[in-house]
């Protein structure tokens, strides 16, 4: 296991530039999720990492060796990664076995017993060795994709989107035993996702990736609470989002008077909550008041749409126990302090 | 390039003719006739083919007809017999077919499974929710036929129409057997007469640009073909739709159809063996023509599959203009009827390399142009199942290149260069305009040799290779009925 650093790392397609000047380390052991909508340059960061691809400016270093830029570009075979692609890309024309073994010296590929063990590792039945891919559901093809990863003991594993194409319950399931095998093999790793709840969920580190640039880098609770603007805000999780006024020290909304997480100077500000910081309480009650518009129950919450007299909608998400109705008026009381971003911070989401 | 030959080649002579000489050579009264003969012809053919394989399709895939499955085979088995051998069949029994009507009936007996073919696969393809949702709006049976079935059928069926025009274009073993002639009859008569005048070559020119035509159109139509295939997905298998008092006329006619297809052919080859050998089969003249059959397609089978290999590589790796131009001008090439491609190998090779001329390896490229896109297509959809994928995940496991072609490219590849060798081989073996302008003398194959021995009459005695070919053919058959669209594409 090594740790990786990118530098400044640029990479167009013709005149399409894909990367702009990234920054990126993640140290020995650690898990680091790259998280990013579509197009965001997110996958070919990883295939420039991985060496299927050369950037065109900046340096890529595995455990303090660089392997790309400043003249040098070293093969994906000798840069000792594990590579985990979308929907497995098992070999089809070998068994669970051969795929398990195929990055093994040619002495070692018979072994039953390692293939034995790495299948173990990821949480399959050993009596899986020899099935054909195809026989397979799609989260076991996920797993046996991770241990023929792993069998050469790579430096850094990267993995790319492996589980968007699993359906919601064995996702679950699989982004565990994932998690587990790669902590037991104490591998370095790194995972591209579009899924902000599994990058949040998985990861130690997230970098958020936007147009090309990483915008914000840092662990998943810091990301959620302080995120560098009103973009990456919505990105990573439902918002709130108000117009303030800050007058010493406080900010003066719709919702009410709030505190604030951060100093911020007097002046107009936009201001983010978060919706499970909101309470419902009797129309009776004290604060500011909004009419219930729809209710979205989950089972195990739900997200309640609000409408104030002045017309700003927002959600509140509550528990699912006690739930307005549709047409139901509410007062809103405030957890917490709110994030302001005054001036160029408060970037609407497009 | 090699697949470019024959058209420049039509292209210079006419170029070194002149426009006088063409138009001395091309409008006058006997051409008119073989266009009027030929064109009769294949209006004939593809409306009889297109009401048949709609048809027998329509009671195969969505009747409750017993016995679906045997029907399906028994309709396809006919692709079994060559057209000429068909021919053979039918005129050793019947002498009295060398008419319109006779060629009519053995070419669409020979050739109605090409369009039968593709429209059982797009039957199979229908949503038969869609037919249910048409029958919610209230539309009677026959209006959902019309109204729903048929468009999306089109494709299919205008895909397999074209085929059979093409391949009723190129016939020359049939009809000159039963003395119908066209163009393409008309050019090998040409050809014996005056060994490569220009008259040939004139004519060759007409035949080319009727075939290029048609191989417009169905460029066309393969652009849209997604369009039949998009429901492709395991669809609900449909409610088979009840005949009642219609069940006995069906089965009828599809027996009927049957036994003209199959059972004729097959029952006569089966009569003149019997006849033939109170005159002594000659053992090891068959013997020794089918080695020289089996080898000679072997050897094509290889050098074509691996010509196919880049071609089929390109198209899918490194699309662009240069990798399209390159495939398709494979096909524009192979289009071309097998007589042109014999004529012109007959003159490049006389004119540039003497030496070469009558030579197996000049053989050996008319099988490659004629049957090259039935390699590229197969070999292409083998490189469409390896992704670039594998090989990125292979060289991050350390594999080297040439580890990577060992262990990934070729094990994944292999079984659609078998297959599109197979399709190769298969063909070549009842190959027989091009086999008898080119063949080296003193090389005999199954159908030179059935060939000389049933012009001259001597029915009995080609009983034994036609038998031959029909059961080396029985192979490709299954492949066909397997995957209606692939490999059919001459």
């Amino acid at each position: 296991m090594s740790s990786l650093t990118v530098t400044g790392v640029t990479k167009s397609y013709g005149a399409t530039p894909v990367l702009t000047g990234v920054d990126l380390h993640v140290p020995e052991g650690g898990f680091t999720a790259l998280l990013g909508p579509s197009g965001c340059g997110k996958t070919t960061l990883l295939r420039l990492v991985a060496g299927f691809d050369d950037p065109d400016r900046g340096t890529v270093e595995i455990g303090g060796r660089t392997v790309a830029g400043a003249g040098r570009s070293v093969p994906a075979r000798r840069r000792h990664i594990g590579f985990v692609p979308q929907e497995g890309g098992l070999f089809p024309h070998l068994s669970v076995a051969g795929n398990v073994a195929f990055g093994l010296p040619r002495r070692q590929r018979r072994d039953a017993g390692r293939v034995a063990a790495l299948l173990e590792l990821v949480g399959l039945d050993a009596a899986l060795a020899e099935r054909s891919p195809h026989q397979l559901s799609g989260g076991q093809q996920q797993r046996v994709a991770l241990a023929r990863a792993l069998a050469p003991a790579p430096s850094l594993v990267l993995l790319d989107e492996p589980f968007s194409s699993l359906d919601a319950s064995l996702r679950e399931e699989t982004r565990q035993a994932v998690a587990d095998a790669l902590t037991a093999a104490g591998a370095t790793a790194v995972l591209v996702t579009h899924d902000q709840a599994e990058a949040l969920s998985m990861a130690d580190q997230v970098a958020v990736l936007r147009g090309g640039t990483l915008v914000q880098l840092a662990d998943p609770r810091t990301l959620y609470r302080s995120p560098q603007d009103l973009d990456v805000a919505t990105f990573v999780g439902e918002s709130v989002v108000l117009d303030a006024d800050v007058r010493g020290g406080r900010a003066h909304s719709a919702l009410g008077v709030l505190d604030l997480d951060r100093t911020c100077p007097d002046g107009p500000v936009r201001v983010l909550l978060r919706p499970e910081q909101l309470r419902l309480g009797p129309a009776a009650g004290a604060g500011p008041r909004a009419r219930v518009r729809g209710v979205d129950f989950f089972g195990h919450d739900a997200r309640v749409r609000l409408e104030l007299p002045s017309g700003v909608e927002f959600s509140a998400r509550l528990e699912g126990w006690d739930l307005p109705a549709a047409g139901d008026d509410v007062t809103v009381g405030v957890l917490g302090a709110a994030l302001p971003f005054p001036g160029d911070d408060a970037r609407v989401p497009a | 390039m090699l697949a470019l030959v024959p058209l420049a080649f039509v292209v210079a002579e006419v170029v070194e003719v002149g426009w006088a000489g063409v138009r001395e050579l091309v409008f006058r009264p006997r051409v008119a006739e073989l266009l009027g003969n030929t064109a009769q012809l294949v209006v004939g053919t593809v409306l009889l083919c297109a009401v048949l394989g709609v048809g027998a399709a329509w009671l195969v895939e969505r009747s409750a007809l017993p016995g679906r499955r045997l029907w399906h085979v028994l309709l396809v088995a006919p692709l079994a017999v060559p057209a000429f051998v068909n021919s053979y069949a039918w005129i050793s029994l019947l002498p009295g077919l060398d008419t319109y009507g006779g060629a009519l009936l053995v070419v669409t007996l020979s050739y109605f499974p090409f369009v039968y073919l593709p429209v059982v696969a797009a039957f199979r393809g229908l949503d038969p929710a869609l037919e249910d949702t048409a029958r919610g709006l209230g539309l009677s049976g026959p209006a959902v036929f019309r109204r729903v079935q048929l468009p999306q059928l089109r494709v299919a069926l205008l895909g397999g129409s074209l085929l059979v025009a093409l391949h009723v274009l190129a016939e020359f073993g049939a009809l000159q057997m039963l003395r119908y002639p066209t163009f393409t009859t008309a050019i090998y008569d040409q050809y014996r007469a005056t060994f490569n005048g220009p008259g040939a070559t004139a004519l060759a020119g007409v035949l080319l640009l009727l075939s290029l035509g048609l191989l417009l159109a169905e460029l066309r139509l393969r652009g849209v073909r997604g369009y039949a295939r998009t429901g492709a997905g395991v669809a609900r298998a449909g409610r088979p739709v009840r005949l009642g008092a219609l069940a006995v006329p069906a089965l009828l006619g599809l027996g009927g159809l049957v036994a003209l297809s199959l059972a004729v052919p097959l029952g006569s080859l089966a009569l003149w063996m019997v006849r033939g050998s109170s005159t002594a089969l000659d053992r090891s003249a068959l013997l020794e023509t089918t080695g020289t059959t089996l080898g000679l397609a072997a050897v094509a089978a290889v050098v074509t599959t691996a010509m196919a290999l880049p071609t089929g590589w390109l198209a899918v790796r490194a699309r662009g203009r240069v990798a399209t131009l390159l495939e398709r001008s494979t096909y524009l090439g192979s289009s071309v009827p097998a007589i042109v491609i014999a004529l012109a190998l007959v003159t490049v090779s006389l004119e540039v390399t003497p030496w070469a001329y009558q030579t197996v390896p000049v053989l050996l490229a008319a099988y490659a142009i004629l049957f090259l896109p039935r390699a590229i297509v197969t070999v292409r959809a083998a490189v469409e199942q390896a992704p670039p994928l594998y090989d990125d995940v292979a060289a991050s496991l350390g594999s080297s290149a040439a580890d990577r072609l060992r262990r990934v490219t070729l094990p994944l590849l292999a079984p659609g260069l078998g297959a599109g060798a197979a399709l190769v081989f298969l063909a070549v073996v009842t190959e027989l305009t091009a086999t008898l302008l080119l063949a080296p003398i003193g090389t005999t194959t199954l159908a030179s040799a059935f060939w000389s021995a049933s012009s001259a009459l001597e029915y009995g005695a080609a009983a034994p290779y036609a038998v031959v070919m029909v059961l080396l053919s029985a192979p490709a058959t299954v492949l066909l009925s397997r995957d209606a669209r692939r490999g059919l594409t001459t």
